[in-house]
């Protein structure tokens, strides 16, 4: 069972709540991808309305609410963003985006940082989206972040976990759950980082602009649940050199010949 | 957890913001029985892993990874060589007391041995590591007994300033201490501590601590953190080899490392293998170790951790270092003598425990230059260590 901030979700599977074509459709390829977790930007939704579509479309007690910062340029602009979004729904849950460059919506480091101390200090339950980078995933954990949130390649690319080797760094420092956020494409992508040892993904355009969003939301938990239970089943590794499958027995080599 | 390197003592309270929960180390008996209970498969499927699980390492200390030993040597050269290279660190301890307020079954200076006690003046102590000097080391270990009465802080502070000009690196194991102490010893040019738990095994523990202040064995566990967090560039740990069974001993190392690393991201860390050999007090070793057993644990914790320094003292034999070189272990100490004064008066006796590699740095270098590795003297810097002192 997946634990952050002690709350325990079933489903490995965190959905992004951008793009779908009506939120009925959005509200449909949720329920198939049984995720308990969804990230509701603050700038699109009403959060404290509860006419609002998409918070009509979805049961607040089915869902852990994620708001995320979409939009914020800074870490004051994240702050502010975060408290607006906390008196509006109730919940300490947030989705930290610092994203200066709307063209590739990247996020910044620096501020991500800055952000993550003080919100930490307001009593936030903190999950940086962050870039690859194994450094500030220690730093935004030192920090008090619930969690820390690697991009696998640039938002909305689907080009899948371009950035493994250094999320796999990140998955063997962290003392935190590990979420591999943006750029997945494919259910193989999902499964690909849950494999190597993710503590869940976070889908949204590969859901939401599929030619059948509630099938293709069903295929990404099959993937998430396959991936996991693939790296908790101890998966072999790719090695370059063949290996002897039987040892010889009790023989030593030269190379150990000096022991008594 | 991210230890700053602290500027002024004033800044000290801010490295501590984030504390975090002590480490907790875990049943013994439950980690024996992972030990015991690995199989060949489990193994096989640890030897052929890049990043090993503590359920790998388990298997790798079990009695089912025995025939594997080469195996094990092949990749533990392979991963020690990617990350260390065709190097060698050396470095020699210098020790400044035998003085100790505890009674332990197992050790020399233990204070009901009757051992001629001494405690060097500053100005010996500093001779002493001046000979080591002219040897040509460049990396010390200060080492004592553990007698707050016969050397403490102030002592330990006074030394480090009289040496961090002349020393690449000045190390210490010594009594534990407070993370405070620990802090005025960085600032005073101390880079490394050194602390061994003798055993993980909470009840073995106590049947060999009697009494003293080392018989608390959770002050003793925590003591790698608090030294950590106080600032130090590199933590060592290890277990007495002879006390509990070195398998399981193994594990907890394992274990205690893992946490270390995590929570302390930015220090190193090193483990040391000392094998019980014989010392006054005439203690049997409670289990035997054999030199088998000792490379099987050390090939195991190089496979379980690619970048953790394994240091093999001279209490092993020249042939036991020799064959060894480039397999996994990465510091060696040379030239050691282990009784306080013992470098300058060569009939110092009272010693902690007898050598089992009597040559000299240059007969070592020269072996390991005859194998092809590069013995490294100097991993550190002299200037730069004296000149963060704010004080």
């Amino acid at each position: 069972m997946l634990t952050i901030a002690k709350t325990e979700f079933k489903s490995r599977l965190f959905l992004g709540t951008g793009k779908f074509s009506s939120s009925s459709v959005m509200a449909k390829a949720i329920t198939a991808s049984h995720c308990q977790m969804v990230t509701v930007a603050l700038r699109r939704v009403n959060l404290d309305n509860p006419d609002d579509d998409i918070m009509k479309a979805l049961s607040v007690r089915e869902y852990t609410f994620l708001p995320n910062t979409s939009g914020a340029r800074n870490a004051q602009e994240a702050i502010r963003l975060a408290h607006l979004a906390r008196a509006a729904s109730g919940s300490s849950w947030l989705k930290l985006e610092v994203t200066p460059d709307p063209r590739t919506l990247l996020p910044d480091p620096v501020e991500t940082l800055l952000a993550t101390e003080k919100l930490v200090k307001d009593g936030f339950i903190v999950l940086p989206y962050m870039n690859a980078d194994p450094i500030l995933a220690l730093k935004l954990q030192d920090a008090g972040a619930a969690a820390v949130m690697p991009l696998g390649s640039p938002i909305g690319t689907n080009q899948g976990v371009l950035s493994d080797s250094m999320v796999e760094i990140i998955i063997e420092q962290a003392r935190v759950p590990v979420v591999v956020d943006a750029g997945i494409g494919a259910p193989s992508h999902a499964a690909y980082a849950m494999e190597m040892g993710a503590d869940a993904v976070l889908v949204n355009t590969a859901i939401a602009v599929a030619g059948d969003p509630v099938a293709m939301a069903e295929a990404f938990a099959k993937a998430v649940e396959a991936g996991r239970t693939a790296f908790t089943s101890g998966l072999g590794q790719r090695r370059k050199h063949a290996s002897p499958s039987s040892p010889e027995e009790g023989q030593l080599s030269s190379d150990l010949a000096f022991l008594d | 957890m991210q230890v700053l390197p602290p500027l002024k003592r004033d800044s000290y309270p801010q490295i501590l913001h984030s504390w975090t929960d002590m480490y907790k180390s875990p049943d013994f008996n439950q980690l024996s029985t992972k030990v015991k209970s690995a199989t060949v498969a489990d193994v096989e499927h640890a030897l052929t892993s890049d990043r090993l699980s503590l359920a790998d390492l388990a298997a790798l200390l079990s009695p089912a990874a025995d025939p594997y030993l080469q195996q094990m040597a092949t990749r533990s050269s392979e991963i020690t060589l990617a990350r260390f290279g065709k190097t060698t660190q050396l470095y020699a301890p210098v020790y400044l007391s035998n003085y100790c307020t505890n009674i332990c079954a197992y050790c020399g200076f233990s204070a009901d041995n009757h051992i001629k006690r001494k405690c060097l003046t500053l100005d010996e102590a500093e001779r002493e590591a001046l000979i080591l000097h002219e040897r040509g080391f460049q990396h010390i270990l200060l080492v004592s007994g553990e007698a707050e009465s016969a050397l403490d802080v102030t002592y330990m502070e006074a030394i480090a300033k009289r040496l961090r000009n002349k020393f690449a690196a000045v190390s210490i194991e010594i009594q534990p201490m407070s993370r405070e102490h620990y802090h005025r010893l960085f600032l005073a040019g101390i880079t490394a501590v050194a602390v061994y738990q003798e055993t993980y095994n909470r009840a073995l523990y106590k049947e060999v601590h009697l009494s003293g202040k080392k018989r608390d064995y959770d002050y003793r566990l925590e003591t790698p953190a608090r030294a950590a967090q106080a600032g130090m560039r590199e933590i060592g740990i290890g277990a007495l080899l002879g006390l509990g069974d070195w398998r399981t001993e193994g594990l907890a190392l394992g274990n205690h490392l893992q946490w270390l690393r995590k929570t302390f991201w930015s220090t190193a860390f090193t483990v040391s293998f000392p094998r019980m050999r014989p010392a006054t007090g005439s203690f049997e070793p409670l289990v035997n170790v054999s030199e088998r057993n000792l490379s099987q644990l050390i090939f195991a914790l190089r496979l379980f951790d690619h970048d953790v320094g394994l240091i093999v003292s001279t209490r092993e034999e020249a042939r036991y270092r020799d064959g060894m070189l480039g397999l996994g272990p990465t510091r060696y100490s040379a030239g050691s003598c282990t009784a306080p004064g013992g470098y300058g008066d060569s009939d110092a006796d009272a010693e902690q425990f007898s050598v089992g590699d009597h040559r000299s740095l240059d007969d070592v270098c020269s072996i390991i230059r005859a194998k092809g590795f590069d013995p490294v003297c100097k991993d550190w810097d002299s200037e730069f260590q004296s000149s963060q002192v704010t004080d």
